[in-house]
């Protein structure tokens, strides 16, 4: 019995080596690098956080297929869950690891706010591509922190003036009480404030795996709103819309860019989600210039999700990555103060400057509307060439 | 406050407390007869909305022209013999051989149990991490003034929900099987000698539990027109608690705790509107203050009277 033990242990032994000088002679051919991507992967955000990696998966398949290019790139991706803790964990993995030259991260605010002192103290440049708290990037001095995607200060201000010019005075407030959820609301509500609309008191602040409002949604009903506004993300927007409908309040919904997804038009069915209105950086996949390229190699890689309108952001922001490591070569330091050195520079999204805090200084906001099933862009939708009407301003009183 | 307002916020409240309270039976049940706390019950609720909303698709699929009643019906029974079949498992494999385990493995069995079926939805049900539309399929009867909203099919919900019950109390207090149930409870080795079988009472125990847990995953569905598969934790934490307060191993201290804690949540959001966020915090709160007061719940029996 033991003599065979020890056969099996010596044939073990033998096997690890032989793996271990396998992989090394490996590693040496090709020059092997790694970058990272971290995103929701499951949860009730998955749909966009998977669209997202794959986009960024994209474009290292691409890189690695370039003849031109001098190195081969690996992907490593990870799971932020949309939750603070298991970002901050999966964060401190990659970081730690030094041979992760650099990652497109987060979806969620919550998280990036919460991660993006761990990528500091590696010295780990990211790309933010979904998150859009300000204070990911203005609220720190760190230069490993780059955001591609623009900041919800814009989303507001666009989303109050259109608001306001269509007419609607009082508004309704539901936010969730993530610092995604609150900045959110804090901005909107000073934009319609300045510009002289009114928000109806008390504002309701909701936890974000709530199942019940219509405590909150009789009370609001009983302030007689024209619109009702919510900041959070799908999984709520779809449960706050369809209580509406059973408490009959015929208000106009609106939302920020986290309902934007299809999972919402899902959750929802197309008559409830119809008119709903929605704001998101950027412009669809289809609009952009080079968008119909950038589907079509997607959909050539058989990816089992359907890309959601934050990968394009992915995708660029990986691409910029390889681009300067392709210039300056696997060093963190090097990659990250090359990655301030992109000024306006036409990408798939549009155009992308990095300001001193990393912030893209340029981006562009859209309004969507719900419309048989499907987010169109208001320019292009029935409600804005009159075919249709949101819900009339006024109508509640 | 007017009156039509306040009338919906009892609506709202009594709806969440009839939910609250089905969940809150099924702990009561196992508690009363097994001793265990079967912390897996939230997602049993749960599993039973998904297989309800499968059986939809089903029928949508292949008999589109099935009348509203018939559907209904069909989903009710697919969630309910689903759910009952996966609780009589689960009895089997888990609960009964962990029998003479310290009460703590149970809890934790279960417990892991949950996390299980809540990954299973996500990960195997199609789409499962996103939420999805659940059909009304009562009619869309209502009665609607300035600030009220009466609905034909929260009525009809309230009412099934309070015979369900009922039907639990009925079993339990008049028939044969309620009799050995309740032997069980009140001495399992006793019980043993007097020839009632033992594993057959756990079996129906968890089955009865189950199947009002289905229809809860049902009504959940209907009322809310959305389920996820993430619905199951609170909802079991909050039946769980209510079970308690009310006192564990009493169906009326299910009810009772049910609507406590509805109630408390309503309040909550209604009083304290510049903190509404806070409402779970202050209705959790809530209890533990009622537990600090009766620490075996509102309606405490003596061992030998549970269930």
């Amino acid at each position: 019995m033991a003599a065979r033990h020890i056969l099996w242990r010596r044939v073990l032994c033998l096997a690890l080596f032989a793996a271990f000088f396998y992989a090394a002679g490996d590693a040496e051919a090709k020059t092997a690098l790694r970058v990272g991507y971290i995103g929701p992967l499951t949860g009730g955000n998955s749909s966009i956080g998977l669209g997202a990696r794959n986009a960024a998966e994209l474009a290292v398949f691409e890189r690695n297929e370039d003849s031109g290019a001098t190195y081969n790139y690996e992907l490593f991706s990870l799971d932020d869950e949309c939750k603070p803790d298991a970002g901050i964990k999966v964060a401190t993995k990659m970081a730690s690891d030094k041979k992760i030259l650099g990652a497109v991260a987060h979806y969620c605010s919550a998280v990036a706010l919460g991660t993006v002192d761990v990528y500091h103290r590696y010295g780990m440049p990211v790309i933010v591509y979904g998150a859009v708290s300000p204070g990911i990037t203005y609220g720190n001095n760190y230069p490993e922190i780059l955001r591609i995607i623009g900041t919800l200060i814009n989303q507001n201000k666009v989303a109050s003036e259109f608001m306001l010019s269509q007419g609607y005075k009082r508004f309704a407030i539901i936010h969730d009480t993530t610092d995604y959820g609150k900045d959110h609301k804090d901005y909107f509500t000073k934009f319609i404030k300045e510009q002289g609309g009114e928000i109806l008191e008390p504002m309701f602040g909701v936890t974000s795996d709530q199942q019940d409002f219509t405590t909150e949604l009789t009370k609001i009903k009983s302030m007689n709103p024209e619109v009702i506004y919510f900041s959070g993300l799908t999984p709520l927007g779809v449960r706050i819309r369809s209580q509406m409908e059973k408490l009959g309040i015929d208000a106009q919904f609106e939302g920020v860019s986290g309902i934007k997804s299809d999972a919402f038009i899902a959750g929802l069915g197309p008559d409830l989600a119809e008119g709903c209105l929605s704001f998101l950086e950027g412009s669809p996949v289809e609009k952009l210039a080079g968008g119909e390229a950038f589907l079509r190699s997607y959909q050539a890689r058989d990816f089992k999700n359907l890309p959601d309108t934050m990968a394009p952001f992915a995708y660029v922001a990986m691409r910029q990555f390889l681009d300067v490591i392709e210039k300056v070569g696997p060093d963190r330091k090097k990659i990250t103060e090359a990655l301030y050195k992109i000024k306006n520079a036409d990408t798939l999204i549009g155009k992308v400057s990095y300001d001193d805090h990393g912030q893209n200084s340029e981006p562009y906001v859209s309004k969507y509307v719900a419309q048989d099933g499907q987010w169109v862009v208001w320019e292009d939708s029935e409600y804005a060439s009159g075919k249709r009407s949101l819900k009339k301003p006024g109508a509640g009183k | 406050m007017e009156m039509e307002l306040l009338l919906q916020f009892c609506i709202n409240g009594l709806m969440l407390g009839m939910m609250y309270a089905l969940v809150a039976v099924g702990f009561t049940l196992f508690f009363g007869v097994l001793d265990v706390i079967v912390f897996s019950h939230g997602d049993t609720v749960m599993i039973g909305s998904f297989s309800g909303l499968s059986m939809y698709w089903w029928v949508n699929a292949y008999y589109p022209a099935m009348p509203a009643a018939g559907t209904a019906f069909l989903v009710v029974l697919a969630a309910v013999s689903v759910v009952v079949l996966l609780g009589m498992g689960v009895a089997d494999a888990v609960i009964v051989p962990l029998r003479k385990a310290p009460a703590l493995n149970t809890l934790l069995a279960t417990m892991m149990l949950g996390t299980v079926l809540r990954e299973s939805i996500r990960l195997f049900f199609p789409d499962g991490s996103n939420p999805h539309p659940f059909p009304g399929l009562l009619p869309d009867w209502s009665w609607r003034s300035s600030q009220l909203t009466l609905r034909f099919d929260n009525l009809a919900l309230f009412c099934s929900g309070a015979l369900i019950i009922a039907l639990v109390h009925f079993i339990i207090n008049r028939t044969r099987l309620g009799l050995a149930i309740r032997a069980v409870a009140q001495d399992e080795e006793a019980a043993k000698l007097m020839g009632v079988n033992f594993r057959l009472v756990v079996l129906a125990t968890f089955a009865m539990g189950a199947g009002v847990a289905a229809f809860a995953g049902v009504m959940n569905g209907i009322y809310y027109n959305e389920i996820t598969f993430g619905v199951g934790l609170l909802l079991g934490a909050i039946g769980f608690s209510a079970a308690v307060i009310g006192g564990l191993g009493n169906v009326f201290g299910a009810i009772l705790g049910g609507f406590i804690f509805a109630f408390l949540q309503t309040i909550g959001a209604v009083a304290m509107p510049f903190a509404a966020a806070y409402k779970d915090v202050f209705a959790f709160g809530v209890v533990i203050a009622l537990l600090a007061w009766r620490p075996t719940g509102l309606i405490a029996e003596p061992a030998s009277k549970r269930v």
